[in-house]
């Protein structure tokens, strides 16, 4: 038995690769048992792969059969080429980046600062601060959408980028400010305190040294919030119309819809948004969950 | 955890509130006030832009929100602008008339019976399926970083294309799904047209798409229970389901409440997956509180704000409602969440 002398984990920094890091070296296991663990794991892989598989194996197909159930059928990448070609998919891709972007970096710059206040001082209104950040994040859609529209189509921003930034902002700013909190929170306080020492101001603190340290933390909250607002689908149906205005995610239905499907475009400009996504998702993940959940815990 | 900024104010040059470093208990208000100012004006300085930004972006609309919801204003009576002409509002107020009438009526409730049904089911299945897995996960397994990557692609793939996919698979004529059926002899399943098969149908893809981040939380949690625990039990003669009641799930309980309530509220207001998916339908078998309430204000004609706000209000009435009960609860039984 070597598990003596296993170093403790704590969620915030819990490695994922070393085997057994939390788990004591009990008896081995009866070859029936690890038989048994990898069928369950290959089978939920399975389902947990098949239908994004079968996306982009359909988006090689030649259109015409898209719908066949074989794997591989002469394959091609005309769905690509037509979609480039003959759709607005480029122009989608473009204002999905630019309100994605734009929504990640204003809401990143406007939440950093809350984030370590909530986190490092105890002043009047931080309870309540921190209530409404959390409240604010189980908004339905539901109970702004009707206002916002109502709003934006007054300011005339309706259809625009910058109406769909501004209300993308309320989704991104609490959250952004939340998750930033349980980053800050697993900064050592003593960093705050030797700069204090050395004469610094608490904005000088914060900027100079919290904030350096905290880039990863920045940079997943940034992620997160891309994310989210690259995949948010119902402001984005209900504010943008027209062809050259929409979103990838209204966009995508634009294939698929009551009157018929073209799968063809439709699982290539799948695979399209969601490689890249995908991708980053998969360097970022393991800092997500930390971020979320401890700040959530923490409180 | 956090720190009283009175007590960092003193090292910080030029930020020395005048007359001494008491605590201002027993002074008049503006004195007071001033002192508070004096002592904390960095920490409100540092909140100030999101404190303007949810007051403006959210904070409004939301009184606007509310304020809809008890008048009659639809499509043809808000302020809006046809052409060069530009109508006032001509809305009136009526009062609760239409929370008495969501409550009364049955189309509110019958939605809230099958949202219900549909998160209790989504959170409880996701939460099993995702404990399930993270404990596999957590044992000394061949390949365990591969897995682990593989299932947490649901979660990785933005969830629109997501649904898209399924409802690529879910075709009833040409999907996958059926035609693998058609190749055991099966009839077609009418997957997204029949009431009670839509039903599980995006129950189905949820789970699909909830599990990857149940897992990745739980086995984050799993591996902060040191193993010493295990051992000594294990001594102790407790056997593996022992373990499991009496280690694992105590162990887990931090990550496991927060999850819970984050998932459910996720699953309550989950629009993406009913809307592409079956658009509430087949008829309103699938409409959760919140399509049924976009869909009042952007689908039907004349366009209903009055009552797709009432059914926003009521449901985040019922959200905020849950989450302190569940506080609560956490409380009475030890926790200090």
């Amino acid at each position: 038995m070597t598990t003596a002398a296993v170093p403790r984990t704590t969620p915030a920094d819990a490695p994922s690769t070393p085997a057994g890091a939390g788990t004591p070296r009990r008896g081995r296991r009866s070859p029936l048992a690890s038989v048994a663990l990898h069928t369950t794991l290959i089978l939920a892989s399975v389902i947990a792969v098949f239908p994004v598989l079968w996306v982009l194996l359909t988006s090689l197909k030649p259109a015409g059969y898209a719908t066949t159930t074989d794997f591989f059928k002469e394959p091609t990448f005309e769905n690509y080429t037509g979609l480039l070609r003959d759709t607005p998919f480029l122009t989608w891709f473009g204002n999905s980046l630019l309100v994605a972007g734009f929504t990640t970096v204003l809401g990143v710059f406007t939440a950093a600062t809350t984030g370590y206040a909530v986190s490092r001082f105890r002043f009047p209104g931080r309870r309540g601060l921190m209530w409404t950040l959390l409240i604010t994040q189980m908004f339905p859609v539901a109970v702004l959408i009707v206002p916002i529209y109502n709003i934006m189509s007054g300011l005339g921003l309706l259809n625009r980028s910058a109406g769909l930034v501004i209300t993308y902002l309320t989704i991104a700013v609490p959250f952004c400010a939340w998750m930033m909190k349980g980053f800050f929170d697993t900064i050592p306080r003593e960093i705050d305190e030797s700069g204090q020492v050395d004469g610094l101001t608490p904005f000088g603190t914060f900027f100079r040294l919290v904030l350096p340290l905290a880039k990863p933390g920045l940079a997943v909250t940034a992620f997160y919030s891309f994310i989210t607002a690259w995949g948010e689908v119902a402001y984005a149906s209900a504010f943008m119309v027209g062809d050259e205005n929409l979103t990838l995610a209204g966009g995508l239905q634009k294939f698929v819809n009551q009157y018929g499907a073209q799968w063809g475009p439709m699982t290539a400009a799948s695979v399209l948004i969601a490689v890249p996504a995908a991708l980053v998702f998969l360097f970022a993940q393991r800092h997500l969950v930390t971020g979320m959940s401890a700040g959530a815990v923490k409180g | 955890m956090a720190l009283h900024t009175s007590q960092s104010v003193p090292k910080a040059p030029g930020g020395t509130p005048p007359g001494g470093l008491r605590r201002p208990g027993g002074l008049p208000a503006p004195v007071r006030l001033r002192r508070g100012l004096a002592t904390h004006w960095y920490a409100w300085a540092m909140v100030a832009p999101v404190v303007a930004v949810i007051g403006v972006i959210i904070g409004y609309p939301l009184v606007r929100g509310v304020h809809l919801s008890l008048t009659d204003a639809d499509e043809r009576n808000v302020e809006r602008s046809i052409g060069v002409n530009h109508l006032p509002a001509t809305y009136e107020f009526v009062g609760l008339d239409n929370y008495a009438d969501a409550l009364t009526g049955d189309q509110f409730l019958s939605t809230l019976g099958w949202t219900l049904m549909w998160t209790v089911s989504c959170v409880t299945v996701t939460f099993g399926l995702g404990l399930a897995l993270a404990n596999i996960l957590n044992r000394r397994i061949a390949g365990r970083s591969f897995y682990r990557m593989l299932l947490i692609l649901p979660w990785a793939v933005p969830g629109f294309v997501s649904v898209f996919a399924w409802r690529f698979l879910y075709n009833e004529d040409r999907g996958f799904l059926n035609k693998l059926l058609a190749g055991g002899g099966i009839d077609a399943v009418p997957w997204l047209n029949d009431p009670t098969w839509a039903k599980f149908s995006v129950i189905a893809v949820n789970i699909w798409l909830g599990v990857p981040f149940m897992m990745v939380a739980l086995l984050g949690g799993l591996q902060s229970i040191p193993g010493e625990m295990y051992e000594a039990a294990e001594m102790d003669g407790a056997n593996a389901w022992q373990r499991f009641c009496h280690i694992t799930m105590p162990g887990l309980r931090p990550v496991s409440t927060t999850v819970i309530l984050l998932s459910t509220i996720w699953t309550f207001n989950m629009f993406p997956v009913i809307f592409l998916l079956t658009r509430g339908g087949p008829g309103e078998a699938t409409q959760i509180l919140v399509t049924q309430a976009y869909k009042f204000s952007f689908e039907i004609s004349p366009r209903d704000f009055a009552q797709s706000s009432t059914w926003g209000v009521l449901i985040l009435v019922l959200l905020m409602a849950f989450a302190a009960v569940y506080r609560r609860v956490l409380r009475t039984q030890g926790d200090t969440w």
